[in-house]
C-alpha cells in the first residue's frame, strides 16, 4: 500500500479528512525550512505538498511566488530540496510527502532522473505544474517507472474526457481546484464541486483533495462537506513566513476542522 | 485540441489544466477563421486600408555599393504602427472579436507589442489592458504613453526580474482567471499552441509578398533571406514560403548583445538548452537546475530567453541557420541604414540589416539577399541619442 492509501485508510477509520499543508522548499533558506516541515507535522497535517522553486511559476499567485524568489533568493538549488524531502523522511516516515513544481526543471535535469531522485529522496508523488492532461503521459509513465504517483489537477471546468484521463494516469490523490485562477487565498470558497467529485468518483479517479484558497478552518470543514477526502493549505501557511509557532498553531486549528460529521463519513468512505 | 502544436519534439501546450479550454476556444476559433472567406476578407481589408499591405520591397541603392551583393529590404516598418506586429495584432483582435471577448490583455518588453495591442483594442473597441515589467515601465515612458493614449491601461509587473518574461508570466496568470470574457493577445511565434503557428500563420504574409516582389523585380528567387529573431514572430511569417524553396538560404539573427561567451545576449538558438518555458517546449537560457536566466540585448525586442518552438525545430532540421549579432555591429548598421539610404531601421532589424551586410561583403559573385526590415526606429531613438552623442561627447 502506498503511504497516500494508507493516509486515507487510517483517517477514515478515524472519521476525518485529510489535511495537507503546502511550503515551498528552501524558502527562506535550507535550515529554516527544515523546521517550518516539522510544525506542519507538529500542528498535525496528514500529508505534506512541497513545491520546488522555479523561476517562471505562471500557476502561483503572489504569495507563492514571492516564496519562491526568497527561496531561489537564498541559493536554493535542486538538490537542496532533494535534501530537505530526505531529512524529512527520515524523521517522519509516515507523511505522505508530494512534489509540486514546473516541467523546466524536469526537462533540465531529465525527467526520468528528476522522477528517480525525487523517489529515492523519499517523495511519494509529484505534479508538474504545468502539464495539463494532454502532455501528462510521459510525466505519468516516467513517474510510475520511478515508483512515484503522478497527481493531476482537476477544476470545476474540466470537461468529462479529461476526468478520464484522470483517472487513468493519476494515482495518490486528485488535486481539486477550487475554481479558475492561480494559487492564493480567497475569501470564499466557490464550492459547486459536487458535480466534478461526483464525475471523479463515477471515473474511478484518486480521491480528490481540494487546494487553492483553503485559508481557514470554516473552508476546510465546508471542503469536507462538500465530498473532498481532503484539503490542502498553501498561500494561508507560507503567507506566515518563519513563524513556526504561529503555522503549527493555525495547522493546528484547520486540521481539528477535519473532522468529518456522521452523514459525510459515508461519502468519504467511498475514495477510501 | 484539434492539433497537437508540435514541431518536430518542440511545440505543444504546457500550461496549467485550468488553462486548457481557453487554448482549445482559442485554436478552434482560429481553425474556424482560416476557412472562413468572410474573416479572411475583413482582415484582408484591414491589412489594406488600415495598416498599408502591400509593403514595399526596397532595393538599397548605396548600403552594399561596391560589393556583388543586391540587397531587399521588406519594408514592414512601413506599416501602421511602425513594426511587422500590427499584421498579427489586427487578426487577433478580429478572432478576439469573434469569440466575443470583450477584453484583450497582453505582455509587452519595451512596448512594442503593447502599442501594437492598444491599437487593436481601440479599433475594436476592447478593453485592453497591458503587462509590462516595472522596471521597462520606468525606462519607456514615451511608449507607456502611446498606449494610455489609445485608451490601454498598463499595468506595472513587479515580480520576478520585472521584465518582459515576467509581463508574460503576469498576463499567463491573469488569462488562468479571466479567459471566459478576456482574449490573452500574445505577441509572437511563442507560447502554448496554438499561438505558434497562429502568429505564423498572421505573418506569413511578409514572406508571401516579398517572394512574390522578388521573383518579379529579380526574375528569380534570393539566394539569402534574413530576419532578426526575438520571439521569433517576424522570421517565421519572413520564412514560412520560402521553406519548400530548398536553394534559398533561410538565417535567423538573434542578439548576441555583449557577446556569446558571456551572459549578456539574447541567443537563445545559439546558446540555449532543450527546456520548457511559457506553455511551450523549446530552447531557453537557463541555469543547470532549469531556472531560466535574464537575457540582454539592446534592442528590447529581442531581449528575451526563450524563442518560438519552430525556429528551434528548423536550426534542428538545419532548414534555416541561426546567427549572432552584437549591439556594436547593430548599432552601425543602423546607422549606415540612415546615412546611405535615409532609412532608420529598429534596433531589431538593425540585426537582421547587419547579418545581411556581412554577406554582401563576404560575397566573391552575384547575389541576391532579402532582409526584414521588421520595424522603424523611431521607439529607439532616445536610446540612439544616449548611445551615439553619449559615445561623441
Ligand atoms: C521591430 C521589431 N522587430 C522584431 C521584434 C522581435 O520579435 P519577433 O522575433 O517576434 O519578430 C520586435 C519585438 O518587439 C520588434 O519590435
Amino acid at each position: 500500500m502506498s503511504r497516500y492509501e494508507e493516509m486515507f485508510l487510517r483517517l477514515h477509520q478515524r472519521a476525518e479528512g485529510a489535511f495537507g499543508g503546502f511550503l515551498m522548499l528552501g524558502d527562506p533558506d535550507v535550515a529554516t525550512s527544515a523546521a517550518l516541515l516539522d510544525a506542519l507535522v507538529e500542528g498535525g497535517a496528514d500529508m505534506m505538498e512541497v513545491g520546488i522553486a522555479f523561476s517562471d511559476p505562471v500557476a502561483d499567485g503572489p504569495v507563492i511566488q514571492a516564496a519562491a524568489e526568497r527561496a531561489l533568493g537564498a541559493g536554493v538549488r535542486v538538490d537542496d530540496c532533494f535534501g530537505l524531502i530526505a531529512q524529512f523522511r527520515a524523521k517522519h516516515p509516515a507523511v505522505p510527502v508530494g512534489i509540486l513544481t514546473y516541467a523546466n526543471l524536469l526537462a533540465a535535469r531529465g525527467r526520468e532522473r528528476f522522477m528517480t531522485d525525487a523517489a529515492a529522496a523519499g517523495a511519494d508523488s509529484i505534479l508538474v505544474a504545468d502539464v495539463p492532461s494532454l502532455e501528462a503521459e510521459p510525466y505519468a509513465a516516467a513517474a510510475r517507472a520511478a515508483g512515484l504517483d503522478y497527481v493531476m489537477i482537476a477544476a470545476p471546468n474540466t470537461p468529462e474526457p479529461v476526468i478520464r484521463r484522470i483517472a487513468e494516469l493519476s494515482s495518490g490523490y486528485t488535486y481539486c481546484v477550487a475554481r479558475a485562477g492561480v494559487t492564493g487565498t480567497r475569501d470564499r470558497l466557490a464550492l459547486d464541486h459536487d458535480q466534478l467529485f461526483g464525475l471523479l468518483r463515477e471515473a474511478g479517479a484518486p480521491p480528490p483533495v481540494l487546494g487553492f484558497g483553503i485559508s481557514t478552518p470554516d473552508q476546510v470543514g465546508e471542503a469536507l462537506a462538500s465530498g473532498a477526502a481532503g484539503v490542502i493549505a498553501g498561500s494561508a501557511l507560507v503567507r506566515l513566513g518563519a513563524d513556526a509557532d504561529g503555522l503549527r498553531e493555525l495547522v493546528l486549528a484547520m486540521k481539528a476542522a477535519t473532522a468529518l460529521p456522521g452523514s459525510q463519513e459515508e461519502q468519504h468512505g467511498r475514495f477510501a | 485540441m484539434k492539433h497537437d502544436g508540435r514541431f518536430g519534439r518542440y511545440g505543444g501546450c504546457y500550461v496549467p489544466e485550468i488553462l486548457v479550454p481557453a487554448l482549445e476556444q482559442l485554436e478552434a476559433a482560429f481553425l474556424e477563421a482560416e476557412e472562413d472567406p468572410q474573416f479572411g476578407a475583413e482582415l484582408q481589408e484591414l491589412l489594406a486600408t488600415y495598416a498599408g499591405r502591400p509593403t514595399p520591397l526596397t532595393r538599397c541603392r548605396n548600403l552594399a555599393a561596391g560589393t556583388p551583393a543586391r540587397i531587399y529590404l521588406k519594408r514592414e516598418d512601413l506599416l501602421h504602427g511602425g513594426a511587422h506586429k500590427t499584421n498579427q495584432v489586427l487578426a487577433q483582435g478580429l478572432l478576439a472579436k469573434r469569440m466575443g471577448k470583450r477584453r484583450l490583455i497582453a505582455e509587452t518588453g519595451a512596448g512594442q507589442h503593447g502599442v501594437a495591442t492598444a491599437l487593436a483594442g481601440a479599433l475594436f473597441g476592447l478593453e485592453t489592458e497591458i503587462y509590462m515589467g516595472a522596471d521597462d515601465v520606468e525606462r519607456q515612458q514615451l511608449n507607456v504613453f502611446r498606449m494610455e493614449l489609445m485608451g490601454a491601461r498598463v499595468i506595472p509587473v513587479t515580480g520576478g526580474g520585472r521584465t518582459l518574461k515576467d509581463a508574460v508570466n503576469e498576463a499567463l496568470r491573469d488569462w488562468t482567471a479571466s479567459f471566459p470574457e478576456t482574449h490573452y493577445l500574445l505577441g509572437t511565434a511563442a507560447g502554448p499552441h496554438p499561438f505558434p503557428t497562429m502568429v505564423r500563420q498572421f505573418q506569413r504574409v511578409i514572406g508571401r509578398e516579398a517572394r512574390a516582389q522578388t521573383l518579379e523585380v529579380e526574375g528569380r528567387l534570393p539566394d539569402s533571406v534574413v530576419a532578426c529573431v526575438g520571439g521569433g514572430s517576424n522570421a517565421i511569417g519572413m520564412f514560412s514560403d520560402f521553406v519548400p524553396d530548398e536553394d534559398v538560404a533561410l538565417i535567423g539573427v538573434e542578439a548576441a548583445g555583449k557577446g556569446l561567451n558571456g551572459h549578456e545576449h539574447g541567443a537563445t538558438i545559439l546558446r540555449g538548452s532543450h527546456g520548457i518555458l511559457h506553455g511551450t517546449e523549446t530552447l531557453v537560457l537557463q541555469d543547470s537546475d532549469g531556472q531560466v536566466a535574464d537575457s540582454w540585448s539592446i534592442s528590447a525586442g529581442l531581449d528575451y530567453p526563450a524563442v518560438g518552438p519552430e525556429h528551434a525545430h528548423l536550426k534542428e532540421t538545419g532548414r534555416a541557420s541561426y546567427v549572432g549579432v552584437e549591439d556594436g555591429d547593430a548599432l552601425a548598421a543602423f546607422q549606415a541604414l540612415a546615412q546611405t539610404e535615409g532609412i532608420i531601421p529598429a534596433f531589431e532589424s538593425a540585426h537582421a540589416l547587419a547579418h545581411a551586410l556581412e554577406l554582401a561583403e563576404a560575397a566573391t559573385e552575384e547575389t541576391v539577399i532579402v532582409v526584414n526590415l521588421s520595424g522603424r526606429g523611431d521607439k529607439d531613438m532616445a536610446q540612439a541619442v544616449k548611445l551615439l552623442k553619449g559615445a561623441e561627447a
